[in-house]
């Protein structure tokens, strides 16, 4: 039916694809592909002190946010799962939590240090911003300094964690772009990665095709259940219909005509892989190796902060027309196979497959490079998002505030 | 040869133009996927890169197969070769 099956079966891998890649072994045991201090507020009227403590210690990030007050239920156990979750992930060697007030503040660090890195919180009540700027600053030095002599070491495949997206796609992506995700899936998959897609309101059409891939019959209901919810939401809250936004006016630039067809190309980024688990927004895979599908928005930050809180430690990102998201803690690789976007922001794109457009490489090829490029980032490359300062951290809300 | 459009699956009604434009009255080369095959037509209108081109005439209500699949319907009946786009094809969802 996929058109990379008969690709692959005909031109099989050009290359042998390295077993290890050079990543920072963690205290529990997983690996990172970067070394961050982060400076994480609990809510959005911490960020100013957050801010402040990274402009002090040089080599720290902070990962300012819009929320954290008064939220309730699901919504805040969403909350606290990205925040902890953004700490656990092993991209980040140590974490300052700074919050208004201690109780939930002290919930995230608690949540961090299981993993068994460097966590401490900082409450700003009763101190104040400058005198809690001043302790955490002292801290933070004490950690960037312990975590800048950590040294790469040779992990094995396995301990790379992937994540997909695709934005501003268009039929490019479908074509190209996002098969070439799918055949890097269809070669690392056996060699004990984990995986993720998400996306579940850009599956919309092809919803039914995507769950005959669940792995077994709980994955495929599962993953029903999670899409009908979404549907039930979209037609209960729409105003009118999502063809204002789905696809988006660069999509509909760059040929995409209706949301189906946008989907069946999305689809096209988890090869021939089958998906073992379905996963609520940000939550840790604990299934083992696979692939997994995660319940997210398609917006790419919300997307990508949520599958980095989830421990992904590196992404792929297929684009059309040139979607320029990055994120503070995960290396995004983008690829796109639309010439006109390689001509004209090219400075975006770290891996070229416009080539299988003029059958100068084929699927198997473009598979090949994007593993190249994977591994080179896993190694240490920056990418264009983190040379450009793309570190787009957005949580997402699942409803308004008390 | 050089291909102007890429088709997914033998089924398909429409093909994308994968060369920064194709003009009217152009000869195109098209290619298909899913078995290596290849076919030609002859475009109507100007499209551009990534772009569809209808391959058969379509009347209104017919079904756009792309990738082997239901990708909405004909709203303004379609001449082979002609652009594939918002103007005349909607989803089936809402």
């Amino acid at each position: 039916m996929f058109m990379f099956t008969m690709l692959k079966q005909k031109s099989g891998s050009n290359m042998e694809i390295p077993k290890s890649f050079l990543g920072y072994k963690r205290e529990n045991g997983r690996a990172g592909t970067r070394n961050h201090v982060i400076i994480l507020p609990v809510d959005d009227i911490s960020n100013a002190c957050a801010e402040a403590v990274a402009n002090n210690i040089k080599g720290t990030i902070a990962l300012p946010h819009s929320y954290g007050r008064l939220q309730f239920g699901a919504d805040l156990e969403l909350h606290f799962r990205t925040m902890i979750g953004t700490g656990c992930n092993p991209n980040v060697a140590a974490v300052i939590v700074i919050g208004i007030e201690p109780k939930w503040t002290k919930k995230i660090v608690d949540g961090i240090a299981k993993t068994g890195k460097p966590v401490e919180g900082f409450h700003i009540e009763r101190t104040g911003d400058i005198g809690t700027t001043m302790k955490a600053s002292k801290k933070a030095q004490e950690f960037v300094m312990w975590a800048s002599e950590k040294q790469r070491e040779e992990c094995p495949m396995s301990d790379l964690w992937i994540s997909v997206k695709c934005g501003e796609s268009d039929t490019t992506s479908g074509l190209a772009a996002n098969p070439t995700v799918g055949n890097l899936m269809d070669k690392l998959e056996p060699m004990g990665v984990h995986l993720c897609f998400g996306e579940t309101s850009e599956l919309t059409g092809a919803e039914k095709v995507c769950a005959t891939r669940g792995a077994t019959q709980e994955a495929t209901d599962k993953f029903m259940k999670t899409w009908n919810d979404y549907n039930d939401f979209i037609l209960k809250e729409a105003t009118d219909d999502l063809s204002e936004s789905q696809p988006t006016a660069g999509n509909i630039a760059g040929g995409l005509t209706t949301i189906e067809e946008k989907a069946f190309g999305n689809f096209q980024k988890i090869g021939n892989c089958k998906f073992i688990d379905v996963l609520e927004p940000a939550e840790e895979p604990t299934k083992g190796k696979g692939l997994y599908f995660m319940d997210t928005s398609s917006a790419a930050a919300e997307c990508v902060t949520l599958q980095a809180a989830a421990g992904f430690n590196i992404h792929l990102f297929p684009t059309g027309q040139g979607n320029i998201v990055g994120n503070p803690i995960e290396p995004v690789v983008k690829l796109t196979a639309n010439p006109l976007t390689v001509k004209g922001m090219g400075e975006h794109i770290d891996c070229d497959v416009s080539k299988i457009l003029t059958r100068e490489m084929n699927m198997s090829q473009a598979g090949d490079e994007l593993i190249k490029t994977t591994l080179r980032v896993a190694n240490g490359r920056l990418t264009c998002a983190e040379a450009l300062g793309h570190k787009e951290f957005v949580m997402t809300k699942l409803y308004r505030s008390a | 040869m050089a291909t102007d459009i890429i088709i997914h699956d033998k089924k398909d009604n429409v093909g994308v133009v994968v060369i920064e434009k194709i003009t009217p009255k152009q000869d195109c080369a098209c290619w298909i996927m899913e078995d290596d095959s290849s076919t030609k037509i002859q475009s109507l209108d100007e499209i551009p890169l990534g772009h569809k081109i209808a391959m058969t005439d379509l009347n209104e209500g017919d079904t756009i197969l792309k990738y082997g699949h239901d990708i909405g319907k004909v709203v303004k009946s379609i001449k082979k070769g002609e652009h594939v786009h918002v103007h005349n094809v909607k989803t089936k969802k809402w």
